[in-house]
């Protein structure tokens, strides 16, 4: 199991004004899948891949990561534990412009301290294997939408992560694009001993996943493996 | 290895790098130059002891509270000091003011220098054209460079010219023959600087009952020579300072009783806080605007230390940068104007003063942007 999340509950404020964004979720994730999050603006989607990324602390219930407790960590050691074990793809990328596209891949393994020029060679690699072998010494701002998703995926995978987390990778790409990108994330993500979780509302790239978590106000209303039992539903 | 994005970062956005190594430039110079300039005045303040380094200590009218306020003592003072044990040996010097008129019938105030007839100690420190002994020749004077070619230049039917050895002057009615020309540091007032006898000093001064101004001391080796100012003080009951506090008690004068500091303090404030202002706000600006950077950085596992280092490392290179090209251009304006009556002085004392004071406006900066960072909640990356 690469992540199992049991009574997940997260309040934003407190007292009258609190908000439940999360309402006892119990999820899991197994190796080797990709698993997708759907559902409505607002229905805790993204605060459950934070708590599910470890970037975010959960009011109650607990989450583990390939069996380990990250609310148990200090600080610094679920940082750690999270550059070494998560991929992230922000739905704005966050990729940094002063960089090049090899630049900003070889981020994650200089921060955990790989030396420049090694961690440069892997980032290189690794665009090569998302077919952006000629754009290397690109900076991000001369790169298309499709290409610099494509870089952010890279990032998220060079430094082999077991759990690689996706917030809308396809919502600022045309279909042909988004299809694509998919099929890098699908075809490079998934491993035996790694899982793909994705945040999205985009229904044409829901084949792609192995399980639909289907959420509604804070709480998972169903899982299905059927991505045409979500399309002609009503 | 995260320096290099650090840095990649810090110059990928030219126009905030420029703004900030732009603002600390200006602060490293407006601070490096202001000061410089006032330690060159300064200086001046003491540059008769500065050429003047064979004596170790001064002594003088207890009264007295700085180097041209001249009160003079009787010549059996002389003896008494003589007579202090420790004491090598001791000359009168004579330093006062004495005007002088020119051929063409100008007046200059020029600073006179007696020194011993016996021994000539307190000379020039260099002579350029002729040689100290020739002020034994009758009425002999020794003019500085920079005075015989600027106040005391000769105004002839062809032009103006600089004095020469041979040229005569009249000082307070007595007859003054050039015998040579000798380099000073430059003193505080920009009176052309004469030296001649002690005793020749003496008969062209106005008479008055004391005529002794300061007897220059040396002290035997081995002897401390704050002590023995001491031991001179209590024999004698004269002030008696040790040359490196009489340089202090001349400077602490200027200091409190002179608008000196406060210009030139000023100035120095305004390039600290110009730099403040300016390259601490851009940066700090520039740490906002990559505050989603860092956020990724630290969900991707970027721990605190690891985030602080990369931004103290990018406080501490456009200081450096900053620093070197203010203090390098300061410097130029020094070497620059080295030659002039400009005072400019850059003791390594004050360019560290200067690096420390560019360092705070870093650090300051760094300090704020390094707060804002490790506030940071890495889930805000996901907010989009």
């Amino acid at each position: 199991m690469a992540v199992s999340c049991r009574g997940i509950t997260k309040l934003y404020g407190s007292g009258d004004n609190a908000v439940h964004a999360l309402r006892g979720v119990d999820l899991e994730v197994r190796s080797g899948e990709l698993l997708m999050l759907v559902g409505p603006s607002g229905c805790g989607k993204t605060t459950l891949i934070s708590v599910m990324a470890g970037v975010l602390d959960q009011t109650a219930g607990y989450c583990l990561f390939f069996g380990q407790d990250l609310s148990q960590l200090a600080t610094n050691a679920k940082t750690a534990y999270r550059g070494k074990t998560v991929g992230f793809v922000f739905q704005s990328l966050n990729l940094v412009p002063m960089l090049t596209a090899a630049e900003n891949v070889a981020v994650p393994l200089l921060l955990t301290g790989v030396p420049w020029t090694e961690a440069l060679h892997h980032a290189e690699e690794m665009l090569s294997r998302v077919h952006l072998e000629d754009r290397l010494h690109f900076y991000p701002a001369q790169l298309s939408g499709g290409q610099l998703q494509r870089v952010a995926i890279a990032r998220a995978l060079v430094h082999h992560p077991r759990l690689i987390v996706c917030d809308e990778p396809t919502s600022a790409l045309d279909n042909v694009t988004g299809q694509e990108v998919l099929d890098v994330v699908r075809r490079l993500g998934v491993a035996q001993d790694r899982a793909v979780v994705v945040v999205t509302h985009d229904a044409r790239i829901f084949h792609f996943a192995d399980r639909i978590a289907v959420m509604n106000d804070g709480r998972i209303e169903r899982i299905t493996t059927s991505p045409n039992e979500l399309l002609s539903a009503p | 290895m995260t320096r290099h994005v650090s840095l990649k970062m810090l110059m990928g956005d030219r126009a905030k790098y420029v703004s900030i190594i732009f603002g600390l430039t200006f602060a490293s110079l407006l601070i490096t130059q202001q000061a410089g300039i006032f330690l060159g005045i300064m200086a001046r303040t003491f540059s008769t002891m500065s050429d003047l380094e064979v004596a170790d200590i001064w002594v003088m009218d207890p009264m007295v509270q700085y180097l041209d306020d001249v009160y003079g003592l009787p010549l059996t003072q002389l003896y008494r000091v003589r007579g202090v044990d420790g004491v090598e040996w001791a000359v009168p010097f004579y330093k006062g003011q004495l005007r002088a008129r020119l051929k063409d019938g100008r007046f200059q105030t020029l600073v006179v220098m007696g020194i011993d007839d016996a021994t000539l100690i307190g000379g020039p420190p260099r002579m350029l054209e002729g040689q100290v002994a020739d002020l034994r020749r009758t009425d002999a004077i020794i003019v500085d460079s920079i005075g015989a070619s600027t106040r005391l230049s000769q105004r002839e039917p062809e032009g103006e010219r600089p004095l020469r050895l041979g040229d005569t002057l009249e000082i307070n009615d007595n007859r003054a023959l050039v015998v040579g020309f000798c380099q000073v540091t430059r003193p505080f007032s920009t009176m052309p600087i004469v030296y001649m006898t002690y005793s020749q000093a003496l008969q062209y001064a106005p008479q008055e009952r004391k005529m002794l101004p300061f007897i220059l001391v040396k002290a035997k080796d081995g002897v401390d020579h704050r002590e023995l100012a001491t031991r001179i003080h209590a024999t004698t009951g004269l002030g008696a300072y040790s040359t490196a506090d009489f340089k202090r008690l001349t400077v602490t004068y200027y200091l409190k009783n002179t608008a000196i500091p406060f210009n030139f303090g000023t100035s120095a404030l305004l390039g600290f806080l110009v730099g403040t202002a300016v390259a601490g706000q851009t940066f700090y600006s520039f740490t906002l605007d990559n505050l989603k950077y860092f956020a990724t950085f630290k969900a991707m596992g970027a721990t605190n230390g690891l985030l602080f280092r990369m931004i103290l490392l990018q406080a501490f290179f456009v200081g450096a940068t900053g620093f070197g090209l203010g203090a390098g251009l300061a410097s130029l304006f020094g070497f620059i104007l080295r030659k002039g009556e400009f005072a400019f002085w850059l003791p390594w004392q004050l360019l560290l003063s200067s690096a420390v004071a560019v360092s705070l406006i870093c650090l300051g900066a760094a300090a704020m942007s390094i707060r804002k960072v490790i506030r940071l909640e890495p889930g805000v990356v996901f907010k989009g």
